[in-house]
């Protein structure tokens, strides 16, 4: 029954991510624009949300992974498969997703081993060090277009693509938290020593979060990379990474449904501030901050046991 | 069935254990009492894996299970109810208990152990939808064993399964200790502060302080002891 929910969920996100496909030219470029960072943040906060919201495992480098999924992608369309027949064009972009979400994980699986044994803060600053770690050798990577950036992505990205990953993301999600595979990671979030004494291995839970979550990471960097069509290392600083914390915590970690509002309501508020002009960052940094004061458990999440303090799912 | 031979673990430059050397026979009750701080439940812990070894060695069923990740202690047939009700706040009544399952696939088997752990824990049935953090501390306890036999293993280690609770309620989860051993055949190793309750449940017993074994003998002889009752059984 569950199954059989989440298959038409899946499909009906097919079928009218393809009809919006159809009619996106019509659309004015500047909400095209918006739309696409909507989806594009939702697959952002919903993959970190799975590992900072249902594995506990507080991360700070997931724009790291976003850049690794970026650049790949970036480099296999405009490298390898740009002198293939133009008719492949699509096939190919999708194994270029594809691929920057498998590197991102292979990436995501190299840190996970080693730092998922730290918790708390001192996993967040470990992270938060991979990120950088990753901008900085992007920097300096002459074949990546080093500081100046990478140009001449062919822009392929489009409501299908993004909105299709979304759903990808969501449903992945949902079918896994239900799971019993699922319910370890709140079983390690909530006590890892009693997690231990039942049999669950805490470190795979972990990685299999962090692994999952960076792949998906990835493909947003490659839905983003082949959107703007040109991106540098600036791009994915730990800035980036902050905003799609901001976003898990406002919807509510561990809340599929709040953190997909709240990436949302966070990719439009910003633009809609824009009339504000200088005032803008101020006032949204207000409306952060009164969110915390007011929903500290999070927009949409109810309260949450344990050490945490915060949420539950929706 | 459980077999400690001259076990050491040590926190940093502190010794926690220093060469305990202990035995479980099957069936048996064996408790271990001792005051705070006595290295009871580090024993427990370097059992169940969740502690690592400085030496010594740790023989389950003749096999070496002696530095083996507590997940796969699990799997051998030893499950730990650690100390302080270490529950999952997050997940209901239900879903802990089937958590500590994980390791089973066989269906059936959990559902009737699930039926067992309820009519052993009539309150839990009754709380059967609530999250594990609404629990009173008693419930919490009878939850953590419970949890504990849902891996229906062959050894049950139980920590300080009296600790923080109400002495009515101590009672009853005494009491359910001694059935699950009488009627599931469960070899049972126990911590406690409680020498009191331990030691009329027991078949065996063995006094730790810092971390080495003082007195060892049947429960009976122990209560008897001068310097047990002095310590322990707060006697004059």
């Amino acid at each position: 029954m569950k199954i059989h929910k989440s298959v038409i969920f899946l499909a009906s996100a097919i079928v009218l991510s393809f009809l919006a496909t159809l009619v996106e030219h019509r659309l004015n470029p500047y909400y095209f624009q918006i739309i696409i960072y909507i989806g594009i943040n939702i697959v952002l906060a919903s993959s970190l949300n799975l590992i900072n919201g249902f594995a506990g495992q507080f991360s700070l480098g997931h724009a790291g992974f976003m850049a690794v999924g970026a650049y790949t992608s970036a480099v296999l369309t405009t490298g390898l498969f740009s002198s293939v027949n133009p008719l492949l064009n699509i096939p190919l972009f999708a194994l270029a997703l594809l691929c920057g979400g498998i590197v991102a994980a292979a990436f995501g699986l190299l840190v996970g081993i080693p730092s998922l044994r730290l918790k708390g803060d001192y996993l967040a600053i470990t992270t938060l060090g991979f990120g950088e770690i990753i901008r900085v050798v992007v920097q300096n990577l002459d074949f990546l277009g080093g500081a100046r950036g990478f140009t001449g992505i062919p822009k392929l990205s489009n409501f299908f693509w993004v909105f299709l990953t979304a759903a990808a993301v969501i449903f992945t999600i949902s079918n896994l938290i239900n799971s019993t595979y699922g319910k370890a990671f709140t079983a390690v979030r909530d006590d890892e020593i009693a997690a231990e004494s039942i049999g669950i291995s805490s470190t795979r839970v972990k990685v299999t979060a962090f692994v999952t979550g960076a792949f998906f990471a990835g493909v947003a960097g490659a839905l983003y990379a082949h959107f703007v069509t040109y991106i540098n290392p600036a791009q994915f600083s730990f800035l980036k990474s902050f905003e799609i914390v901001v976003m898990v915590i406002i919807g509510g970690m561990g809340s599929i449904l709040g953190v997909i509002f709240s990436a949302v309501l966070l990719t439009i508020l910003p633009e809609v501030l824009r009339t504000m002009a200088q005032y803008r960052m101020v006032i949204y940094s207000l409306l952060l901050i009164i969110i915390m004061i007011t929903r500290p458990q999070g927009l949409f999440a109810r309260r949450r046991f344990g050490k945490h303090k915060a949420i539950l799912k929706i | 069935m459980l077999e400690i031979v001259d076990l050491e673990v040590k926190y940093g430059a502190i010794a926690a254990l220093q060469g305990i050397s202990l035995s479980v026979k099957p069936g048996q009750i064996v408790t271990m009492i001792g005051a705070n701080g006595a290295g009871k439940s580090t024993l427990l812990r370097a059992v169940s894996g969740l502690v690592g070894i400085t030496s010594g060695k740790i023989l389950f069923d003749n096999a070496n299970i002696t530095n083996l990740p507590a997940h796969r202690i699990v799997g051998r047939g030893i499950s730990h109810a650690p100390e302080g009700r270490m529950i999952f706040a997050n997940l209901t009544v239900k879903e802990n208990l089937e958590m500590g399952a994980y390791l089973r696939d066989d269906k059936d088997g959990i559902a009737s152990d699930l039926e067992r752990v309820f009519s052993l824990f009539p309150r839990l049935k009754e709380r059967i939808h609530q999250s594990g953090g609404t629990l009173s501390g008693g419930e919490q306890q009878m939850l953590a064993v419970g949890r504990a036999l849902m891996a229906r293993p062959r050894m049950l280690l139980l920590d300080e399964p009296s600790l923080g609770i109400g002495p009515i309620l101590v009672k009853a989860i005494f009491s359910t200790i001694v059935e699950i051993n009488r009627e599931l055949g469960m070899t049972i190793l126990i911590v406690e502060q409680n020498a009191h309750q331990a030691l009329k449940i027991a078949h065996y017993g063995y006094v730790v302080e810092t971390g080495k074994i003082i007195l060892q003998g049947p429960c009976v002889e122990i209560a008897r002891n001068e310097l047990v009752r002095k310590a322990y059984l707060s006697e004059s």
